[in-house]
């Protein structure tokens, strides 16, 4: 059963960086797993630690005013590269439930919400408030609410956002495609009838 | 009857189920899966008591983290984290009885050339696969493109992917190729006119005499790195062409429905005034061979140009490309042809068919190379069986090269094949992130073409310059 997504309010980290790519978030070594959990320690794992292992400083999830953070804000199309769902894993274990850019890949958007992760795209200027808002590092506070469709900053400033009606749905209630699908499967067998006359060599 | 385009047509009859609100339920013709991002799958199955609806339709194939050295077959030849997820996939396969081809088989190979070599891909079908790549099968006209794990589990349960439609968009490039400009220059170039995130939210379909002229192998490079646009999926409408490839493999239509698959595919274009939402047009005679310099693979010019330098840039990209020179250990001005290289890569789902090898062997014919490592792994052991009977493997041993087990290898790492830090790679594969290779390695995507003239040259080298 996936987590509900419906009001979030946490710590937002800046990271402007562009095409952060999901061979970033989490490094092909963490994909040879056979679960969903444990990965949020080797998130951004080549950014975050040196060959030893040792944190890097200035990276901003190592800073301690960001340790904690709930919210990522990221720059253009984010996620972008391979499918591995492994990146949305890492970023829910490590506590991320959010991420706001101003695009993302869309293999990787579509993963968000099947782990009760909320992507947001926002307009370049609305970026550019939010990213300025997460640089204010222990008051970088933001509150999502998806209810609403809202985004809050500290000073008490709203920005809007739009999401997908369904997505919406399922996330605000925790809902399960699988079991969703099912309750279709008169249409899903009727098609397959159908299909299987016409193009009998599939 | 309203202009459709290619997408609208297979979309169209695929449409198992659709909701008030515009959610789509789209029946999947063929389920790829590796070993990678299905165990998790199949045991979310498991764990709800839930089996695969079509196992028949579902191909599974060990390749990303399979050694690509003789012994392989060994356990020891594997880390203990490969072993089990290998070991996870065989055993799947067989309690919930899909198509399997173990590493034993010589028809194993990556799961995009399996795929089409074997007839699992044919036109007019919808394809997925947990592997952003599969955007490859696109060159059938089939409708592929890379899912999540999630989304694995709910294929192998249903048959069926949630998805609302995308938007079209047509990319065109006219007239004729020059020598030494392959397929793989064509979509890197691609790239670099719309940007990685250029084809977010559409559909791509190539299109145009330079297409059109293309042979399969090489309209499956152009689909291949559609996702490296962005764009959920690459289509190319099947010709002649598609139906000589597709016919008498093991699992083409067989006689009778032969006929009958043809009336359909013969339907399977884009019709003259539908409507596309985006038009991108190259000439196919203004694209030269290109290489990438940076750590995105829309930082790409032509093989003659120079570094640029960050203050070239716009925006965000502007930290990005500064960042990309530091970590390639590369300065502004620099011209690319004499950049050094240590390793040539030449495979992966993008270019390891028996062309690509073909069009490599051609360069590297009795020359020997100034590389300190080069290695060719072909798609699949069908692939590298055919080279050895062509004769390319004696050409590549003879030149220097290590002639490899099918696999996906040093495209992504996942097996023992990786850039050491600071290591600088030739590479035919498709993405140049950083630490893709390796850590801290350094990668320059190419044709394989151009990895040859590198290998041999021991630096970036316009292929057209080879005698």
């Amino acid at each position: 059963m996936m987590e509900k997504f419906d009001k979030l309010t946490g710590i937002a980290a800046p990271l402007p960086l562009v095409n952060i790519d999901t061979d970033m978030i989490i490094p092909k070594q963490f994909l040879k797993t056979i679960k969903r959990s444990g990965l949020g320690v080797n998130l951004f794992d080549e950014m975050r630690y040196d060959r030893q292992g040792n944190e890097v400083e200035d990276f901003v999830l190592n800073k301690p005013q960001y340790r904690d953070a709930q919210i990522l804000v990221a720059g253009d199309n984010f996620g972008c590269g391979s499918s591995r769902e492994h990146a949305p894993w890492a970023l829910l274990d490590f506590g991320i439930r959010c991420v706001i850019s101003t695009s993302f890949a869309d293999i990787f958007y579509n993963n968000c919400f099947k782990n009760g992760i909320l992507p947001i795209v926002v307009s370049p200027e609305e970026h550019a408030k939010l990213m300025d808002d997460a640089e204010r590092g222990a008051n970088a506070v933001l509150t999502v609410d998806l209810e609403n469709q809202t985004i809050s900053g500290p000073d008490g400033g709203e920005i809007g956002f739009e999401v997908d009606p369904w997505r919406k749905h399922c996330l605000l209630n925790g809902l399960d495609d699988i079991g969703l699908t099912f309750e279709k499967s008169a249409s899903i067998d009727a098609f397959e009838a159908k299909a299987s006359a016409e193009r009998p060599w599939v | 009857m309203s202009p459709k385009t290619l997408y609208d047509k297979i979309w169209d009859a695929h449409l198992a189920h659709e909701a008030e609100d515009g959610t789509c339920l789209l029946y999947i013709d063929r389920h790829l899966v590796h070993e990678v991002t299905s165990p998790q799958a199949f045991e979310g199955l498991r764990m709800a008591g839930r089996t695969v609806r079509a196992p028949d339709k579902t191909i599974a194939v060990p390749d990303h983290n399979v050694p690509t050295t003789e012994g392989r077959e060994n356990p020891e030849a594997m880390t203990e984290d490969s072993r089990i997820q290998v070991a996870a996939l065989d055993t799947n396969a067989k309690d919930f009885g899909i198509h399997y081809y173990p590493v034993s088989d010589i028809r194993q190979g990556i799961v995009h050339i399996v795929g089409p070599e074997q007839g699992w891909t044919l036109p007019g079908m919808t394809v997925v696969c947990g592997d952003s790549h599969t955007a490859t099968h696109g060159a059938f006209g089939a409708l592929a493109h890379g899912i999540g794990t999630s989304e694995v589990e709910h294929v192998l349960a249903t048959q069926t992917l949630i998805q609302q439609k995308s938007k079209n968009m047509k990319v065109e490039i006219t007239g004729k190729l020059k020598p030494g400009v392959t397929a793989k220059d064509i979509t890197l170039a691609v790239i670099g006119e719309t940007g990685t995130a250029g084809g977010t939210g559409y559909v791509i379909e190539y299109c145009g005499e330079a297409i059109r002229d293309l042979s399969m192998e090489g309209r499956m490079t152009v689909c291949n790195m559609a996702i490296e646009g962005g764009a959920r999926a690459g289509l190319i409408a099947p010709d002649e062409k598609t139906y000589q490839y597709v016919k008498g493999r093991p699992h083409a239509p067989k006689a009778g429905h032969w006929e009958q698959a043809m009336e359909w595919w013969k339907t399977l274009y884009s019709d003259e005034d539908a409507h596309w939402d985006k038009v991108v047009t190259l000439k196919g005679e203004e694209i030269e061979p290109v290489v990438t310099w940076g750590t995105s693979p829309e930082d790409v010019l032509p093989i003659t140009a120079s570094v640029p330098a960050p203050e070239d840039f716009e925006g965000g990209k502007v930290d990005a490309a500064r960042r990309a020179l530091d970590y390639m250990g590369l300065k502004a001005g620099q011209k690319l042809t004499d950049i050094e290289i240590d390793t040539v890569f030449i495979g992966s789902c993008t270019n390891g068919r028996i062309e690509d090898l073909r069009a490599a062997a051609e360069i590297l014919k009795g020359k020997k190379i100034k590389v300190k490592r080069a290695m060719i792994v072909p798609g699949s052991g069908l692939v590298r069986a055919q080279a050895e009977e062509e004769g390319l493997a004696d050409i590549f041993k003879e030149a220097g090269f290590e002639w490899r087990l099918a696999g996906c290898s040093m495209c992504l790492a996942m097996n023992p094949d990786q850039l050491s830090e600071g290591e600088r790679c030739a590479a035919t594969s498709n993405r140049n992130f950083e630490g893709r290779q390796g850590y801290k390695g350094r990668t320059h995507l190419v044709s394989p073409a151009m990895a040859a003239a590198a290998a041999v040259t021991g630096h970036l080298t316009d292929v057209r310059e080879m005698t």
